[in-house]
């Protein structure tokens, strides 16, 4: 008797719980219809501007993408973006491996305050540390006056408007982002197989490159991509520091709505570098798991 | 530097030379002792068990051995080298650890081959030897696997495979089976242990499990408290304890607590009333001074239970004790009586199942006696701090 009243008990919360829609999931509208009106639509209408706005009229759908791909400069710049990114990908690594790795053997509350370094850029302005780097790099910046007046050189040496014043820039702000998944992977590689290889006869830089640096490479990857596809819609930063050597994609575009008003060629330009960001992620997914790198890392 | 060819058997002059020595061997983290003061010394070719509690310094003495954590005093002297301040890469011993920490991101053989690589090995031997301790775990066909696909069996084999293919001075093996389930545990520790002699590896082994501890084990060092309590077979730690703790660790005790009085070359366990006979030979094995607090341990099988009405029933000579039948558990080839004694305390009997004995009911008053010659006494360091009848009776534990 007791057994089957509890049952029905039972089996009568559930019918309750597990409605054919969870109405938890309700929740989740306000967000998606955002989502849909400020940012598919958008998307689409971007996308559908680049077919059909032409500055004269054209006979082809597929006229602004000619026009992009005829001049040599657009493709120059094109290219110019995806080794400005690449470059930065590198440097953040470099940067970021061993920082992460730092952060993973010194104790808690080392590491706390390493983690707090490293997300000090997140909080303050983008612009505002952008400017900073002018202030310090110029040619009348704190570099160089302090170099001049210790007399170690004799004019001033070339920090910004170079590719070096856009790398500084970009990895600043780009740095947390190659290390928070460094350092997610690590803290979760378990510290028994770094001692297991010593065990086995491996010294420490054996059992780093054999067992310890293999083991971080999903991390290693995540972040790489991370910044990678994030280096790729830079704007202001290289605009910043840079020389118009280092001209980004982004800022053709914001120069081709801003200034000329053509809508058409800067959303061609859009979608292009969107497609080839889409591109790489479909690469990247071959190799790594995307739901690494985008959140969820204490899962699995 | 290379070892790996080294003979596993090794030459008659290395058999005389013991395979570990701690000596004085002492951990401390902060303020708290974990390992207070290990002296062990193991013979080549032998299997030694740190038993204990968890928390008892056994798995802290075992790192220490593989070199993963610094003594703060003492020496480690493996095959007669010291080894005290040499780092774990060059001790060469090899090591099984709880989780396996196989590599996940090699297959089982390059696993097993990890330790041959670093020891420069060819590797056309790299490949024979590999094969060969694939065979050796019975697990020829697995190489190719990685750890994921492994079962936990499976996994251990592998673990045990990578930790012997460079034939170490020694194998250390900390709780290998506790992930396992029951039967596996038991199939695995004949295997693990008949592998080991026919390697004739010398193994230290930890584990909290006694039964593992006795099945497997030539010597077994019981740690309490950072210190080795008692360092013997099996058979001698079972039969002649020389601590309360070491009696209720290994197997189940029956333990009379009282007060010791010398008379003669045995003496007495006094108890309010009851008085109970020590034999010489218990009482030289104790090396106890009479006047103090002691306890007697008898093990179940050797208690037997006779009605109180039949003064015949007990040898002449024999200590007998009053007790009543709580619950008898029938476990298929022995009943297990569970009593209760007149000041609370508990006793446990053994009794074969043969088909004639007599079985008692719960609630059943009788008597409980024993073989002077099969009672051991201890000292009772948490018993009586006095003389009974000098201070109020406490309750005993």
């Amino acid at each position: 008797m007791l057994l089957d009243r509890s049952r029905t008990g039972r089996s009568g919360r559930r019918d309750r719980d597990d409605p054919i829609v969870n109405r938890w999931a309700l929740l989740a509208v306000p967000p998606i219809a955002f989502l849909v009106a400020f940012f598919l639509i958008p998307l689409i209408v971007v996308s559908l501007r680049s077919v059909t706005d032409f500055p004269r009229p054209a006979g082809d759908a597929l006229a602004n993408y000619g026009r992009f791909f005829d001049s040599a400069a657009n493709v120059r710049v094109l290219g110019n973006t995806f080794w400005v990114a690449a470059l930065s990908t590198v440097v953040c690594l470099a940067l970021g491996y061993p920082y992460a790795y730092l952060m993973n053997i010194v104790r808690p509350r080392l590491a706390g305050l390493l983690l707090i370094a490293v997300l000090l850029p997140f909080w303050s302005s983008l612009l505002v540390r952008t400017y900073a780097w002018q202030v310090i790099l110029r040619d009348t910046g704190i570099i160089n006056t302090f170099l001049l007046d210790m007399r170690l050189i004799d004019e001033p040496i070339p920090l910004i408007r170079t590719t070096l014043g856009v790398m500084l820039g970009m990895s600043q702000i780009l740095l947390p982002f190659m290390v928070l998944p460094i350092y997610a992977v690590m803290r979760r590689i378990d510290p028994e197989y770094t001692r297991a290889a010593a065990n086995l006869g491996a010294p420490p830089f054996a059992a780093f490159r054999r067992v310890f640096l293999p083991l971080s490479l999903p991390g290693v990857l995540a972040g790489s991509l991370l910044v990678f596809v994030l280096a790729l819609g830079f704007y202001i930063t290289p605009a910043l520091l840079g020389s118009p050597k280092d001209t980004m994609i982004s800022q053709f575009i914001a120069s081709a709505v801003q200034q000329r008003l053509d809508w058409g060629i800067g959303s061609t330009m859009a979608v292009i570098l969107m497609g080839l960001t889409l591109t790489v992620l479909f690469v990247a997914s071959r190799f790594i798991r995307l739901r690494d790198v985008f959140g969820s890392f204490e899962e699995s | 530097m290379t070892t790996a060819g080294r003979p596993i058997d090794g030459s008659s002059e290395r058999l005389d030379r013991p395979a570990l020595v701690l000596r004085g061997l002492e951990k401390s983290f902060g303020d708290v002792p974990a390992v207070d003061g290990v002296d062990l010394e193991v013979r080549q070719g032998e299997f030694i068990t740190l038993l204990g509690p968890s928390g008892s310094g056994k798995t802290t003495t075992l790192r220490m051995i593989a070199g993963f954590t610094r003594q703060s005093a003492g020496t480690i002297e493996i095959d007669g080298a010291d080894m005290s301040q040499v780092p774990p890469y060059r001790r060469d011993v090899g090591m099984i650890f709880q989780n396996y920490a196989l590599f996940p991101h090699m297959t089982a053989a390059e696993n097993i081959a990890f330790p041959l690589e670093m020891r420069r090995a060819s590797r056309s031997e790299i490949r024979r030897r590999v094969a060969e301790a694939l065979a050796l775990v019975k697990l020829e066909g697995f190489g190719g696997r990685y750890p994921r696909q492994l079962s936990g069996g499976q996994q251990q084999r592998i673990a045990f495979a990578r930790a012997v293919v460079f034939h170490p001075r020694l194998l250390l093996m900390d709780e290998p089976l506790g992930a396992l389930d029951k039967k596996l545990r038991e199939a695995l520790q004949l295997e693990v242990m008949h592998i080991s002699r026919q390697l004739g590896a010398t193994v230290i082994y930890v584990t909290h499990d006694q039964e593992e501890a006795l099945v497997m084990s030539d010597r077994i060092a019981i740690f309490n408290r950072g210190r080795i309590e008692q360092l013997g077979r099996g058979e001698d730690l079972y039969d002649r304890p020389v601590s309360l703790f070491v009696a209720d660790f290994i197997g189940d005790s029956n333990i009379l607590r009282g007060w010791f009085e010398r008379d003669g070359d045995g003496g007495w366990l006094v108890r309010d009333a009851s008085r109970w006979r020590v034999g010489a030979a218990a009482t030289a094995r104790a090396a106890l001074d009479g006047d103090r607090a002691a306890a007697l341990v008898v093990r179940p099988e050797r208690l037997r239970i006779v009605d109180p009405g039949d003064a015949g029933a007990a040898a002449a000579g024999a200590n007998t004790v009053e007790a009543s039948v709580r619950d008898v558990l029938y476990l298929g080839s022995i009943r297990k009586y569970e009593l209760t004694l007149p000041d609370e305390q508990t006793a446990t009997v053994r009794q074969q199942v043969g088909g004639n004995e007599r079985v008692w009911q719960p609630g059943a008053r009788v008597r409980l006696t024993w073989a002077v010659d099969d009672e051991v006494l201890v000292s009772d360091p948490g018993g009586r701090p006095s003389r009974p009848g000098d201070v109020p009776t406490a309750p005993l534990a």
